[in-house]
C-alpha cells in the first residue's frame, strides 16, 4: 500500500492534489456563502478558452489559461459592479464566448483533441513540476492573504456594514474573484474543467451544514477538500478510474453524510 | 464641536428621480433625533448619505465636521434595518457583536474583544444569547444583538433604521429604554428612523419630518403638529396604515 507514495508521478499528484484541494475548498467558502457557484462554472469554461489557445500555439496551456481566466474574472466583476445586470448574466455571456473560442481553436488543431480531453476531465498523469510550482506559489500567496479572510467574510455577511466600516469592498471583490480564477486554472489538471466548479461548492456546502460559525466552516471545508482529493487519487490509482470524478463523488458522500447527521440531530 | 450632523441644501436623486430635496438640518451632540415620514419619503436615503454609502448628492453635509465618507467609522454605531440582514450566514451572536469592535469579521474571539463583546451584550441583557446562531434568534433577540454591536465600539453617534420592525410592543419599548440608558451614560447622539410618529413624539428631543422634502425640523410637538402630519402623511390618526409596509 505504502509503495504508492514512492512512485514519482503519484507523489506529484498527491502534492498537487492536496494543494488544489486546499485552495478550492478555501475560496469555495466565499463562493458558496455569496451564492457565486455559477462563477466557478463560468471561470472553468473561460479557462478552457485559454487552454485551447495555448494548445493551438503549441505553448504551455496554463500560461495562457491563467491570464485569460483572470481577465474574464475581472470583466465579470466589472460588469456586475457597473451595471444592473445580475452576475449570472455577465457570467453566462463570458462563459459561452470563451467556450466557443476554445472549441474553434481545438478544432483548428485536430490532432490535439486527446490533449484537450485531459484538460476537460483532468489527468493526474499529466501533473508536472511546473504545475506543482505554480500551485505551491498560489498556496503561499493565499496564506499571505489570510488577513483578507476577515474582510471577505465581513462583506459576505453584509456588504453595506462592511462598507460603512471602510472595508474596500469593491477592490476585495476583484481580488477574491481573481484568486478564484487562478485556483480554477491550477486545479484543471487534477480535477478537469468539467468538474472543477463542484470542488468549489461541495466541500464548503458540506461544511456549512454542520458549522455554527464561518471560521469553523472554513476549517472543515479545507479538511474535506484535502482529504477527498487525497483519497480520490488513491482510488483513482487502484481502480484505474478518472481522478476528478472520484474526488467529486467522495465529496458528495461527505455532503450527504453531513446532511444525514444534521437531520438526525 | 458644535453639531454632529449639519446639512445645507442637501438633495439627492436616483437616476433623475428626486428622493431628497433641500434638506437643512443641524443635529447637536447628545440629542435623540427621530426621522419620521411615510414609505418612500427618503429616510433611508438620508441615512445612507450620512453613513457615506451614497456620495453623489448635491449641497453639503458634514458629519463630525467631515465629509461623510471621511468620518472615522469608530465614531458611528449603525443598526441596519434588520430585515436586510443575512440570517443564514453561519455565525453566532457574539461574533456579530465582536465585528462591531474589530470592524472585520472575527476568526476567533478572545481576550479584550471577547470581554468587550460580553459587556455590550450585558448592556442589552442578552449575555445568554452569546453562543446562539443568528438563524435561531427571534427578531427581537437579533435586534438586541445588533444594538449591542453598535454600542460595543462606544460610538458618538448611533444610527438606526426602523429598529422596531417586526418587534412587539413590549420589545419595542424595551428597545427605546436600552437606547435611552446608553445615551444617558455615554452622551452619544441618536438618530433613528421611524414610521411611527407616536414613538417620535415620546422619545425624541428633535424630529425631522420628511416627505422627500423637509417638512419640519424642530421639537417633537412643533414638528409633529396636525398640519405638518397632514402634509407628510396625507392623513393623520391612521399612521398604522404606514407601518410594516415597504
Ligand atoms: N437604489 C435605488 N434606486 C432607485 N430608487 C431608489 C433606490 N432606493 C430608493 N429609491 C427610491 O427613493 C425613494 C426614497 O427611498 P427610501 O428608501 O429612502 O425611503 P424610506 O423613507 O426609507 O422608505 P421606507 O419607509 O419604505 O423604508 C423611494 O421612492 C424609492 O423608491
Ligand atoms: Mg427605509
Amino acid at each position: 500500500m505504502l509503495e504508492i507514495f514512492t512512485i514519482p508521478f503519484l507523489q506529484r499528484a498527491f502534492i498537487a492534489g492536496a494543494l488544489v484541494g486546499f485552495l478550492s475548498s478555501y475560496f469555495g467558502v466565499f463562493v458558496v456563502q455569496r451564492g457565486m457557484g455559477f462563477l466557478g462554472s463560468g471561470l472553468a469554461h473561460a479557462a478552457f478558452g485559454g487552454v485551447a489557445i495555448g494548445i493551438f500555439l503549441n505553448q504551455e496551456p496554463l500560461l495562457f489559461a491563467i491570464p485569460f481566466t483572470i481577465l474574464v474574472a475581472i470583466a465579470i466583476t466589472y460588469v456586475k459592479e457597473k451595471t444592473n445586470l445580475a452576475e449570472d448574466t455577465a457570467i453566462g455571456i463570458f462563459f459561452s464566448v470563451s467556450m466557443a473560442l476554445g472549441i474553434i481553436f481545438i478544432a483548428l488543431k485536430k490532432n490535439y483533441s486527446s490533449d484537450a480531453f485531459n484538460y476537460l476531465f483532468g489527468s493526474i498523469l499529466a501533473v508536472n513540476y511546473n504545475d506543482i510550482l505554480i500551485t505551491s506559489l498560489l498556496s503561499l500567496v493565499t496564506i499571505i492573504l489570510f488577513p483578507y479572510w476577515k474582510k471577505w467574510a465581513y462583506s459576505s455577511f453584509d456588504r453595506e456594514l462592511a462598507y460603512t466600516d471602510k472595508i474596500k469592498v469593491v477592490f476585495d471583490d476583484y481580488l477574491l474573484n481573481i484568486m478564484v480564477a487562478i485556483t480554477i486554472v491550477v486545479s484543471i489538471k487534477v480535477v478537469g474543467i468539467v468538474l472543477i466548479a463542484a470542488c468549489l461548492v461541495i466541500p464548503p456546502a458540506a461544511a456549512r451544514l454542520v458549522s455554527k460559525t464561518f471560521s469553523k466552516m472554513t476549517v472543515l471545508s479545507i479538511f474535506l477538500g484535502v482529504i477527498s482529493t487525497f483519497i480520490g487519487i488513491i482510488f483513482s490509482y487502484y481502480l484505474d478510474l478518472p481522478t476528478g470524478a472520484l474526488i467529486i463523488l467522495l465529496q458528495a458522500v461527505f455532503f450527504f453524510f453531513f446532511m444525514l447527521i444534521k437531520n438526525n440531530s | 464641536m458644535k453639531n454632529v450632523v449639519e446639512s445645507k441644501n442637501l438633495s439627492f436623486s436616483y437616476n433623475g428621480i428626486l428622493a431628497l430635496s433641500d434638506i437643512n438640518i443641524s443635529i447637536p451632540q447628545g440629542k435623540f433625533v427621530s426621522i419620521v415620514g411615510p414609505n418612500g419619503a427618503g429616510k433611508t436615503t438620508l441615512l445612507k448619505i450620512i453613513l457615506g454609502l451614497i456620495k453623489n448628492y448635491s449641497g453639503t453635509i458634514k458629519v463630525f465636521d467631515k465629509n461623510p465618507d471621511e468620518v472615522d467609522p469608530a465614531l458611528i454605531g449603525y443598526v441596519p434595518q434588520f430585515k436586510t440582514m443575512d440570517r443564514k450566514f453561519p455565525a453566532i451572536a457574539i461574533e456579530l457583536v465582536a465585528s462591531g469592535i474589530i470592524r472585520k469579521w472575527p476568526w476567533r474571539i478572545r481576550g479584550k474583544s471577547k470581554q468587550l463583546a460580553y459587556e455590550a451584550l450585558s448592556l442589552v441583557k442578552s449575555e445568554h444569547l452569546a453562543e446562539r446562531s443568528l438563524s435561531s434568534l427571534s427578531g427581537g433577540e437579533l435586534q438586541r444583538v445588533c444594538l449591542a454591536r453598535s454600542f460595543v465600539r462606544n460610538p458618538k453617534l448611533i444610527v438606526l433604521d426602523e429598529p422596531a420592525t417586526g418587534i412587539d410592543a413590549i420589545g419595542e419599548s424595551d428597545l427605546y429604554n436600552l437606547l435611552e440608558n446608553y445615551q444617558s451614560k455615554s452622551g452619544a447622539t441618536v438618530l433613528m428612523i421611524t414610521h411611527d410618529w407616536h414613538v417620535a413624539l415620546h422619545h425624541s428631543d428633535l424630529v425631522l419630518l420628511l416627505n422627500r422634502r423637509q417638512i419640519a425640523f424642530a421639537s417633537p410637538k412643533e414638528a409633529l403638529s396636525e398640519d405638518n402630519l397632514r402634509i407628510a402623511f396625507g392623513h393623520i390618526g391612521h399612521q398604522h396604515n404606514f407601518r410594516g409596509e415597504n
